[in-house]
């Protein structure tokens, strides 16, 4: 009986619809869009907000990072231009956050230099890390094949190193890797482990501005990175590094570590670990030529930034709901009044207020409805192309439909009570003489 | 005060309709507009009843009234046996749908539906299911001879159609009254005189029949006339 009812409402519904085709496809454009827009407005946010904490969470959250970084240029008396400036990060300073702070689990010196690697008749350019062997720890890099930096190669200086799968597919066409002499500067080193791209965008991404002051020597973008122990790094290719700069000549630098990354036990130990840090560095280092990156400090702003991104695109696709709405109600009682006769009739046949407030308002609900799955589905066409065109990562959560949905039927409802209300009150004899 | 009425012995004098006393009137502003004064009508089953009077005489309020669509002021109005000037909203759609059949001048068709749908509304409003209907709605459409049109909207049909249209809907429900006002005052006189026919038709065939009316045509053919002056019966 219900669903019977059910049914033949809709279809009267629908026919009423029908018959004012143009002006139905008129009205539920404003929540097709409506809807549209908050389905691709909370994909856009999302995929932001879900973009920046992968990438704050590959840095890790109990993870501090200290880089180096090029201190301003400082006037040289003698004007001489072969200055050798000696800054960044040290040896001592690794040793010093291991020894004099307490919950550091972990620290990994890394040391990076741009450099050429050769196999054959082969070269591309490569990032040389000189690091230690827990440092896959702090970094998202898997092993794929053969092993890591072990210790014993740490301690014999082994001219040993690892490959990541970029610079296998640059470097050895179809030879297996392992096991083979790659030259780099004026070395040769055995591949013994291939490891995953890390992405370019490691830790220097997320800090805005500064950018890893590596000496970049050879300038074009590097193709992958090769991992030898730092202890070889250090007694190959030595720690001062030299670099034809245009105007200002030769530019000699001495820097013992790019970068240091530190893991602390829990994560309330974060931010004390932090303050000492900087006590300790601003102790030992006269000039600023570091920089304390906090990933955990990171992710709490990207989530502030977030929730007020996600407030913002909100209320602006609230709005256009709203004026969907609005232009719902507005048509539904032009609807109304211009169907004055029709409800005089039905009420003179029998129909209740009831019968004319299911009537009208399930009018209203079908057209807010179809807005509402039209809606839908254009709002997850266009993140779609948002991220093919624009190259923004979007992410379109079922919750976001759902939500999308339940807006439209609350519109529908809200906007199509109160020409229902109206419809069904109105006087049966003076809506029968109305023409 | 008055005395409570007893409800009438329906059974017994087979009268159908029972108004005593009736009054209405209309609040305009600060004066108050008597359009009934005191009607007294029986009506019983199988009469067929004209109710005339000119224009103001309160012709259509007590149509109104009678076809539930109104209440009055004070007196009693009893219908199938049961009194209905103090039921609430739902109870009096109920009794339109049910035991009302009305006929229109203006044939009052809803555009969007077609011949059996239109029929098919007061079924619809009675909760009847959607095959029962649709059959019943084809029988009634072919009764009044529109058997060959039933898909067809009321645009697409002449003006005595569309009354037979109306007259078949008033049927749908089976009602104890059919309630016309002016049905052929929109009709030429020779549709007019169709349309009368089919009513006649359905008063020998035992159904009752009200019609407002001022045409002298209908009312001779009817059993009793009713005339109605200033809010009286004359």
């Amino acid at each position: 009986m219900f669903f019977f009812r059910l049914k033949r409402t809709l279809k009267l519904g629908i026919k009423s619809l029908w018959m004012h085709r143009l002006r139905s496809t008129l009205t539920t454009l404003g929540i097709i869009f409506g809807v549209s827009s908050v389905i691709a407005m909370l994909a856009i946010g999302e995929g932001a907000s879900k973009h920046a904490q992968e990438q704050i969470a590959r840095l890790g959250s109990t993870n501090i990072i200290i880089k180096t970084v090029e201190p301003p240029e400082e006037q040289d008396v003698s004007g001489q231009q072969e200055t050798m400036r000696e800054y960044g990060l040290t040896y001592a300073d690794a040793e010093r956050f291991r020894n004099s702070i307490p919950d550091v689990q972990v620290v990994v010196p890394i040391r990076r230099l741009p450099q050429r690697a050769w196999y054959r008749n082969r070269r591309v350019a490569i990032e040389v890390i000189g690091t230690v062997p827990w440092y896959p720890e702090m970094s998202p890099i898997r092993l794929q094949t053969g092993r890591f930096l072990s210790s014993l190669d740490m301690h014999y200086k082994q001219s040993v190193c690892v490959v990541d799968e970029r610079v296998v597919t640059e470097l050895f066409a179809l030879d297996d890797p392992l096991g083979r002499d790659i030259k780099i500067s004026s070395d040769y080193y055995r591949v013994v482990g291939i490891v995953s791209a890390q992405d370019s965008v490691s830790s220097s991404a997320v800090t805005l501005n500064n950018e890893v002051p590596v000496a970049t020597g050879q300038g074009a973008a590097n193709v992958g990175n090769i991992y030898i122990p730092l202890t070889a790094v250090k007694s190959r290719f030595g720690e001062i590094s030299m670099q034809l700069s245009g105007s200002s000549g030769r530019k000699i630098e001495k820097v013992e570590l790019q970068e240091i990354i530190i893991k602390v036990g829990k994560i309330e130990n974060v931010m004390p670990t932090r303050a000492i840090l900087e006590t300790l560095l601003d102790r030992f280092h006269e000039k600023a030529d570091y920089q304390v990156v906090v990933p955990l400090e990171l992710l709490r702003q990207a989530e502030r930034t977030k929730l007020i991104f996600s407030i913002v695109l909100g209320s602006i696709a609230a709005i256009s709901l709203l004026v969907g709405g609005i232009g719902i109600m507005n048509i539904m009682l032009a609807t109304v009044s211009e169907r004055t006769r029709e409800i005089g009739i039905r009420r003179a046949l029998g129909a209740r207020k009831r019968d004319i407030i299911v009537q009208f308002l399930s009018e209203t609900l079908i057209l807010t409805l179809a807005g509402g799955v039209l809606g839908i589905i254009l709002g997850s066409i266009i993140p779609f192309f948002v991220t093919l065109f624009g190259r923004m990562p979007t992410v379109i959560t079922g919750s976001s439909l759902m939500l999308a949905f339940g807006i439209s039927a609350a519109v529908g409802i809200t906007f199509g009570l109160y020409p229902a209300y109206r419809a069904a009150n109105m006087d049966p004899i003076e809506s029968l003489r109305h023409e | 005060m008055e005395e409570p009425h007893k409800t009438p012995d329906f059974e017994s004098d087979g009268s159908i309709l029972v108004i005593e006393k009736l009054y209405k009137s209309y609040q305009l502003g600060a004066v108050e507009l008597q359009v009934l004064r005191g009607i007294d009508v029986t009506i019983k089953a199988g009469e067929s009843v004209a109710i005339m009077g000119p224009s103001g005489s309160g012709k259509s309020t007590l149509l109104n009234i009678i076809g539930c669509l109104d209440r009055p002021t004070s007196g009693y109005y009893w219908l199938g046996g049961q009194e209905v000037s103090t039921l609430d909203d739902n109870q009096l759609s109920f009794i339109r749908g049910s035991h009302i059949g009305f006929v229109f001048q203006s044939f009052n068709l809803i555009e969007q539906l077609n011949v059996v749908e239109n029929i098919e509304v007061p079924m619809y409003y009675r909760g009847l299911s959607e095959s029962e209907s649709d059959k019943r709605a084809r029988q009634l459409a072919s009764m009044v001879g529109l058997g060959d049109r039933v898909s067809h909207r009321p645009s697409e049909l002449s003006g005595g159609e569309r009354q037979r249209v109306a007259i078949a809907r008033a049927l749908a429900n089976e009602p104890l009254i059919i309630l016309a006002d002016e049905p052929t005052g929109n009709l030429d006189s020779e549709t007019g005189q169709e349309i009368l026919d089919i009513l006649l038709d359905l008063h020998q065939q035992g159904k009752t029949l009200i019609v407002v009316t001022h045409d002298d045509n209908i009312a001779t053919h009817a059993g009793r006339i009713i005339n109605l002056l200033d809010g009286r019966i004359k």
